[in-house]
């Protein structure tokens, strides 16, 4: 399969030393949905700001679809199509008109981008909004008109920068059912969240950025398979004064009636129920304490902070 | 016809009717009050205190400043259109969807430029028939009217241009307007013949480029002038030469719109 996105040794400096990005290599294949993870300040933005045009590199290679960044800027651009983290667009604009005048910008004629835009907003619910100003809409509504927005010069690479943040669950989840959609439907998709959950549900392969560096890059599968151990919430049915005696299974009391265990992929949790139906207590539920990857995610950017810090 | 510039010309279409839906919606802001501005110029300096100048280069003095004064709306408002719209733009980050198309850099300013230029023509319309309330108006020279007065709105609206691209906040679009365009109009020759002044001031004001342009328009309307209109023009081609040059560098090197 071919290259979607091919970055290499990539750079930057701001103008006031500080460097954002330390040499990232990165690749992300045509058709993939890939999630690029990291904290706040790790370096996503900018590395999404180089993308699509809006920072300068200080040195490196970009190449999507094989256009390079340096020598095929107007080529690179017509195949990507950019939801940024904060809303950019003209407050004062109807948000049919934003979205037609953004297809202008791709030399799409006004017949071909009014049929677009149509589509989009419909499939966006925001056709019954399309001759609002689009500073009355709400916050979900505003992150929906900018994937519309995004998506009306029919990108072969879409990058959403948190699309999510601020959008009640209801709507989160009709938005992953939308990117799946595309997804399927052949674009390449590059996701940064800090919903973890989103992007373990969502994507295939995983980037986590962590002060400038990739720290890992790998299949989402692989990852989650080297997760060993994994700590449960259970749910008690009778109230307990001390935590138990398991063996094998660290384990301690939050409240009475919760017992918070930590289970090794090697050891299985059969073994622990079995251990405290002879001690008579008896689970009534139990949950992941967090995210599987996010407990993942944790430990990677801790181990370097580690280094950083060395 | 190849692809790429039939799409820049899709794109240049889409940011000048961007640009004329602009200022047509907000016309209280942009249209009127040029008009009601000019309507107190007319009956105050040109009807009342005019009768007592009497003549001025052989015209009433009506006749005299209502060339300067659609001039003085021309550059005012082709510089404020740009201006304001591309630091408007820029403050609210809608700059990013022009910055992340595939749109040549020639395609954004030349967009930007006609639409100041756009709307410099629609206040100099209107003010034009406001005039004919007041006066009577011929015109001596066509041609050099219409370049003179093309080219006068395209360097105030790159100048606007680059104001905006160096804007920081709103105070930044506002200082150059009223500590420097407004005297340069004022001491332009708008109301006067550079005649009337002393000699040292006379030379003073040659550096003044407003009064070549406004000069130049009074001679298509008028057939009068206080300057040689060969230089003027060719000063306001050069002018405009440079200008376009240095905005497009501006806009290629992304300052202030790119980190």
């Amino acid at each position: 399969m071919s290259s979607a996105l091919s970055i290499r040794q990539l750079t930057k400096t701001y103008g006031n030393g500080f460097q954002a990005l330390k040499g990232i290599d990165l690749d992300v294949a045509e058709g993939d949905f890939f999630a690029l993870l990291g904290p706040n300040g790790a370096g996503k933005s900018t590395t999404i700001g180089i993308l699509s045009t809006l920072v300068n590199k200080t040195s490196g290679t970009v190449k999507v679809f094989g256009h390079d960044l340096d020598r095929e800027p107007a080529a690179l651009k017509r195949c990507l199509g950019v939801v940024p983290q904060e809303f950019n667009f003209n407050q004062f604009e109807k948000t049919f008109d934003i979205v037609v005048t953004q297809a202008g910008y791709y030399g799409i004629p006004s017949k071909v981008a009014k049929a677009r835009a149509e589509q989009y907003l419909t499939q966006l619910g925001l056709w019954d909004k399309r001759n609002v100003p689009s500073r009355s809409l709400s916050g979900g509504m505003k992150r929906r008109l900018m994937i519309a927005r995004a998506l009306v010069h029919e990108p072969r690479l879409l990058i959403l920068d948190e699309p999510t943040a601020g959008v009640d669950i209801e709507l989160r989840r009709s938005m992953w059912s939308f990117l799946t959609e595309l997804n399927e439907q052949g674009i390449t998709i590059i996701l940064t969240t800090h919903y973890l959950e989103e992007a373990e549900q969502l994507c295939r392969n995983i980037g986590i950025i962590d002060h400038g560096t990739i720290v890992e890059n790998t299949s989402m599968r692989k990852l989650l398979g080297s997760l060993h151990v994994e700590t449960f919430l259970l749910d008690l049915k009778q109230e307990l004064r001390q935590a138990p005696q398991l063996t094998g299974y660290p384990c301690r009391l939050i409240s009475p009636h919760t017992l918070e265990v930590q289970v090794d992929k090697a050891m299985g949790i059969t073994a622990l129920f079995g251990q405290l139906a002879l001690q008579n207590i008896e689970v009534q539920s139990l949950r992941n304490k967090t995210n599987r990857l996010e407990e993942l995610f944790v430990s990677l950017v801790e181990k370097n902070l580690a280094k950083v810090a060395v | 016809m190849s692809s790429e510039l039939r799409g820049n010309l899709v794109a240049l279409n889409t940011i000048v009717y961007r640009e004329v839906r602009r200022f047509t919606r907000i016309w209280p802001q942009t249209l009127l009050p040029p008009a009601i501005t000019m309507v107190l110029y007319f009956v105050i300096f040109g009807n009342l205190i005019g009768r007592q100048i009497g003549d001025m280069g052989g015209f009433t003095y009506m006749e005299y400043i209502v060339p300067g004064l659609i001039m003085m709306s021309v550059i005012t408002n082709s510089y404020g259109n740009v201006v304001s719209s591309f630091f408007g733009s820029k403050f609210q980050r809608s700059i990013e969807e022009l910055m992340v198309s595939p749109v040549s850099p020639h395609t954004i300013l030349i967009g930007y430029t006609l639409g100041g230029v756009l709307r410099g023509l629609a206040v100099g319309v209107i003010v034009t028939l406001l005039s004919l309330f007041f006066t009577h108006l011929q015109v001596h020279h066509l041609g050099v009217t219409v370049l003179v007065v093309l080219l006068t709105a395209t360097i105030f609206s790159l100048l606007g241009f680059i104001n905006a691209v160096f804007a920081r906040n709103f105070d930044d679009i506002s200082i150059i307007p009223t500590f420097v365009l407004t005297p340069l109009t004022y001491l332009g020759g708008v109301f006067y013949s550079i005649n009337l002044l002393p000699p040292f001031w006379q030379t003073v004001s040659l550096a003044n480029p407003v009064l070549h342009m406004v000069n130049s328009f009074r001679y298509g309307i008028l057939g009068v002038s206080d300057i040689r209109i060969g230089v003027a023009i060719s000063f306001m081609l050069v002018a405009t030469a440079v200008l376009y040059v240095g905005c497009v560098r501006l806009l290629v090197s992304g300052r202030g719109m790119r980190s």
